[in-house]
């Protein structure tokens, strides 16, 4: 693969991410009546936060520290296991679906030991949450992989991700819709979003993922937030190429394509987020095994 | 017949192994011999234990390399059919074994020091080396009878080092269990020894033929799996172990649960090996067994408030997650795939390697835990990393292995798993084959919730007890094993091309007929992985030195900053999440499984009285199974005592009553007369 082709990968899975959290704030906005913030806000905050003075508690140790680190590099890694639009993986190989979802996995081990370092309660609460939703989104990912393993008769994410083209995708489109329905259910809980978590609110007592960064602060917390839109954009691409057969056109072209397409899921997360009410949580886990069941139908559908 | 064979590397091989079985044997006597506490004894048995371990590891590599395996026939011996032999399998899992063993008795010697100890560290040394010594044995056995010796010896050698503490009455209780146990499995074990002499040809193994009756076989699979199941750890044959693995010193808990559980592996892969046309069903049955033992020991796992039990239960869920890849290669034997045979078996033995490392590190980390304030239990440690650095860092490194996290050893084994697996839900037929493949997803994800509450509660936040913050580091003799220990961890992380050729190695000696020995860096790419492992660290390292001077400079301006208390000010260290809360969440939609007991405070009046809440998971197969069967069946035995009155009239009259019932049974048509040698 050529340089300039891994670059420009970098280039998008680098930059892109706070353009999409400014897409997901301007629907809301739009949905309440509001102008809302620039769609270039996010860039700004973390610009401002790689500024600003750093306070560490007196409790934490290197792992407090380390997991921001680890939360970026480990969603930037798993962006170079996907292609994105015509850009193929710059990591490719039999089994990299392994290795994207045990990527995020590391993240989390970090971020979660990195909430009980504080010592804090609400963040050991939220650890907690972050670490018991997990267990069902790993699996629902694992049948939605083995379901496109299936459809495209590889094991290479890239070509199990650009397989959803042309006839495939009329003859399967009941099973893709299910894949595609649980991708979504598992990128708004791991990402954080309502239904499952609300990323706008403060009380720390029905958060998950931002009540366990409480306490980062300054250039921390922008690697944190940093870390959380590459990851959400990791997923929007996962879900984008399920949905769209953006693949199929090639070249530069194929590029405004694809942000095009990633960033109408975007619109779509923001949709969910202003029409949806957050669930219980207690009731988070049901929504989670639908998303299990939704791709261990598909995979059954496909089991001919 | 009697003769020594095969190649010259395999030959010094197997020597060399029983030269370091017959040192181990030895290296508990001058501990014997000097007083109880003298250190110089201590000091020479661990200079002999590690000399014999050197050895030992000498041969194990050069079975590893030879080309065919040596055969050493013992004509005296066992109807004639003594015979022991090395092959590249039997040095694989042996060195794990000797490394392990080694790293054990060095830590172990500062963890029990005999000044301390001095009424069972003498004995608790004597039967370490007698354990190494039988493990080696049995690798190297080749017929029934060494096997069995070596097997039993191996056991008893094991009980008494879990029963050292003997003074207290868990300790005694789950030696008990643990005895019962095993002598259970030697049953079937003798069995099935028994059964594979019939259909292999002797008491020497040899290969079962296609040939042999369906049901015989399958006698053979299921006597197979229990008995090894049970030394395994497999679920529900499991109990023996938690309690077992928590009672025992904290390096002979890593010898148990890194090395001795794999010795029921190894029988496994060695007899299935035998049997030449394995069904499809066996497969399945393993792939079940081994999904089950993974998710179920893993969820026992998180509700555990005991350090050292937590850990034992992961060892059921790693045997779990080696059975998966057992069950994928005797599968992929049944249907000819050699892709899933590779795959699997390369997956199956190298978690055999990682869980050895990972989780002996594991409990070494969690015997400096208890030297260093005396508990076990994870709720009353906390904030240790800040006075144990070392120790945290290196059971950190151990944790995010056992989780398969990348880029350390536990991710390699699990990918190879996973990639069987897929390979196998591609088709064509349905995709059952996700099925074990989300099983491992779920217990993997589980692994990470259960490992960041252990890390978490015990090394991070604050001390939760005077002793967790009294606590001082472990010194150099218990860190230096357990350093060796995780730089083994990130070797096979990182460069996992450099230890496929010995993986290989055994994949040919278990399946020479699938075309196995293309090796499995065909079907994953080793070298990928290294780049991948090697990007992670460095961008990491790269963002955390530019983060580490802001930190510092953070650090240096407000020494004394409090974590963000939310504006409360009584915050103590009670008020942290606990264990248990943490794993809440999980364990609550596992009751039914887990059966927990709770003792809820009692809160009355305006003005109530302290009071506590307390939680308890038994382990429900013993609790809820096998002690009440216990009790029916002794309370039917007592029902028959009535009829055991010790007059001789009353037996005479029995035994004619019998000879009747006997007589007019075999009257009837359906009576195999002829079976039972009559005409």
């Amino acid at each position: 693969m050529a340089l300039s082709q891994i670059l420009v990968h970098l280039g998008v899975l680098l930059l892109l991410p706070p353009l999409l959290l400014g897409v997901i704030q301007r629907t809301k906005s739009r949905f309440a009546g509001r102008r809302g913030p620039s769609l270039v806000q996010p860039y700004r905050d973390l610009a401002k936060l790689a500024r600003k003075e750093l306070a560490l508690s007196a409790t934490t140790t290197g792992v407090f520290a380390l997991a921001p680190v680890l939360a970026v590099v480990t969603a930037v890694m798993a962006g170079l296991v996907v292609p994105l639009g015509p850009f193929d993986a710059p990591i490719s190989f039999a089994g990299d679906f392994v290795l994207f979802a045990y990527l995020l996995a590391l993240g989390r081990f970090f971020t979660a030991a990195a909430a009980l370092d504080t010592g804090s309660p609400f963040e050991g609460m939220g650890a907690a949450r972050e670490v018991g939703f997990a267990w069902l989104t790993e699996p629902a990912l694992f049948f939605a992989f083995f379901a496109l393993a299936r459809l495209s008769g590889s094991l290479q994410l890239e070509d199990m991700l650009r397989a959803p083209e042309g006839e495939l995708w009329r003859d399967s489109t009941v099973a893709l819709a299910l894949v595609a329905a649980g991708v979504l259910i598992v990128l708004l809980a791991e990402c954080a979003r309502i239904p499952v978590d609300d990323p706008a609110t403060h009380l720390e007592l029905t958060m998950i993922h931002e009540v366990m960064v409480l306490d980062h602060s300054g250039p921390l917390f922008g690697l944190v937030e940093y870390g959380a839109a590459v990851k959400l954009l990791v997923l929007d691409v996962l879900l984008m190429h399920i949905l769209v057969p953006a693949a199929t056109v090639r070249g530069w072209l194929g590029l405004g394509f694809f942000v095009l397409g990633v960033l109408a899921v975007a619109v779509l997360i923001g949709v969910v987020e202003s029409t949806m009410a957050r669930l219980r949580l207690l009731r988070v886990p049901a929504l989670l095994v639908a998303a299990v069941l939704s791709c261990g139908f598909a995979l059954l559908l496909l089991g001919r | 017949m009697s003769g020594f064979e095969g190649p010259l590397a395999a030959r010094a091989g197997l020597l060399l192994l029983l030269g370091a079985a017959f040192v181990l044997t030895l290296s508990g006597v001058p501990a014997l011999l000097l007083p109880r506490r003298s250190l110089s004894g201590s000091r020479w048995t661990v200079r002999l234990t590690l000399a014999g371990c050197a050895v030992g590891i000498a041969g194990a590599v050069a079975l590893l390399a030879a080309s065919a395996p040596a055969a050493l026939r013992l004509p005296g011996l066992f109807l004639g059919e003594g015979q022991l032999g090395g092959d590249a399998l039997s040095g694989f899992f042996a060195l794990p074994v000797l490394f392990v063993g080694g790293l054990g008795a060095v830590y172990g010697r500062t963890y029990w020091d005999p000044r301390r100890h001095p009424r069972h560290g003498r004995r608790l040394q004597f039967s370490y080396g007698l354990a190494l010594a039988s493990l080696l044995l049995l690798l190297a056995a080749r017929d029934g009878f060494s096997f069995l010796i070596a097997w039993e010896t191996m056991a008893l050698a094991t009980y008494f080092l879990v029963v050292t503490e003997e003074a207290r009455a868990e300790v005694r209780a789950a030696g008990w269990t643990y005895l019962l146990y095993s002598h259970a499995a030697l049953l079937c074990l003798v069995a099935l020894f028994a059964l594979q002499a019939q259909l292999g040809g002797g008491f020497a193994f040899g290969a079962i033929p296609a040939t042999a009756a369906p049901k015989a076989l399958t006698a053979l699979f299921a006597l197979a799996l229990v008995g090894f199941g049970i030394k395994a750890g497999v679920m529900p044959l499991h109990s023996w172990l938690p309690d077992a693995h928590a009672s025992a010193p904290s390096h002979v808990s890593a010898l148990m649960s890194g090395v001795v559980l794999k010795m029921g592996i190894y029988g496994l892969v060695r007899t299935l090996g035998l049997v030449a046309a394995p069904p499809l069903s066996w497969g399945v049955v393993l792939l079940a067994a081994g999904g089950l033992s993974a998710f179920f020991g893993v969820v026992f796992a998180l509700a555990q408030h005991d350090l050292k039990k937590l850990l034992a239960y992961h060892s059921i869920e790693n045997i779990g997650i080696i059975l998966l890849g057992l069950g994928l290669a005797m599968a992929g034997r049944a249907t000819g795939r050699a892709d899933w045979v590779v795959l699997g078996m390369a997956g199956c033995l190298l978690h055999v390697w990682n869980h050895a490392l990972f989780k002996s590190l594991l409990f070494f980390g969690a015997g400096s835990v208890l030297h260093a304030t005396g508990s076990r239990e994870i709720d009353l440690q906390g904030g240790l990393a800040k006075r144990m650095p070392a120790t945290a860092g290196l059971f950190l490194v151990g944790a995010v292995a056992i989780c398969a996290l990348p880029p350390l050893n536990g991710f390699v084994s699990e990918l190879a798993i996973f990639l069987g697996l897929a390979r196998a839900a591609l088709g064509p037929g349905p995709a059952w084959a996700a099925l074990p493949a989300a099983a491992l997803a779920a217990t993997g994800a589980l692994a990470v919730a259960c490992f960041v509450k252990v890390y978490g509660i015990v090394f991070l936040g604050t001390p939760r007890s005077e002793a967790a913050a009294a606590a001082k580091e472990a010194p150099a003799p218990m860190l230096r094993p357990m350093a060796l220990l995780a730089a083994a961890c990130v070797a096979i992380g990182i460069a996992p091309g450099l230890f496929a050729p010995a993986v290989d190695r055994g994949i040919a000696a278990w399946a020479e007929d699938t075309g196995a020995l293309l090796g499995w860096g065909r079907f994953l790419p080793l070298g990928r992985l290294a780049v991948v492992a090697a990007l992670l660290i460095l961008l990491t390292a790269l963002i955390s030195l530019r983060l580490a001077p802001l930190c510092r400079r953070a650090r240096e301006r407000q020494p004394e900053l409090p974590t963000w208390d939310c504006g409360f000010a009584g915050a103590s260290p009670r008020l942290q999440y606990t264990a248990s809360s943490f794993a809440e969440l999980i364990t609550s939609r596992f009751g039914w499984v887990l059966a927990p007991r709770f003792r809820w405070p009692r809160i009355e009046g305006p003005f109530p009285e302290a009071s506590s809440f307390h939680s308890e998971i038994a382990d429900s197969v013993l609790e809820r199974l096998l002690r009440p069967g216990v009790r029916w069946l002794v309370r039917l035995s007592e029902r028959l005592r009535r009829y055991h009155q010790g007059s001789l009239q009353q037996y005479l009259l029995y035994v004619v009553i019998a000879l009747v019932i006997l007589l007019l049974v075999s009257l009837q048509p359906w009576w195999p007369v002829e079976r039972l040698g009559g005409s």
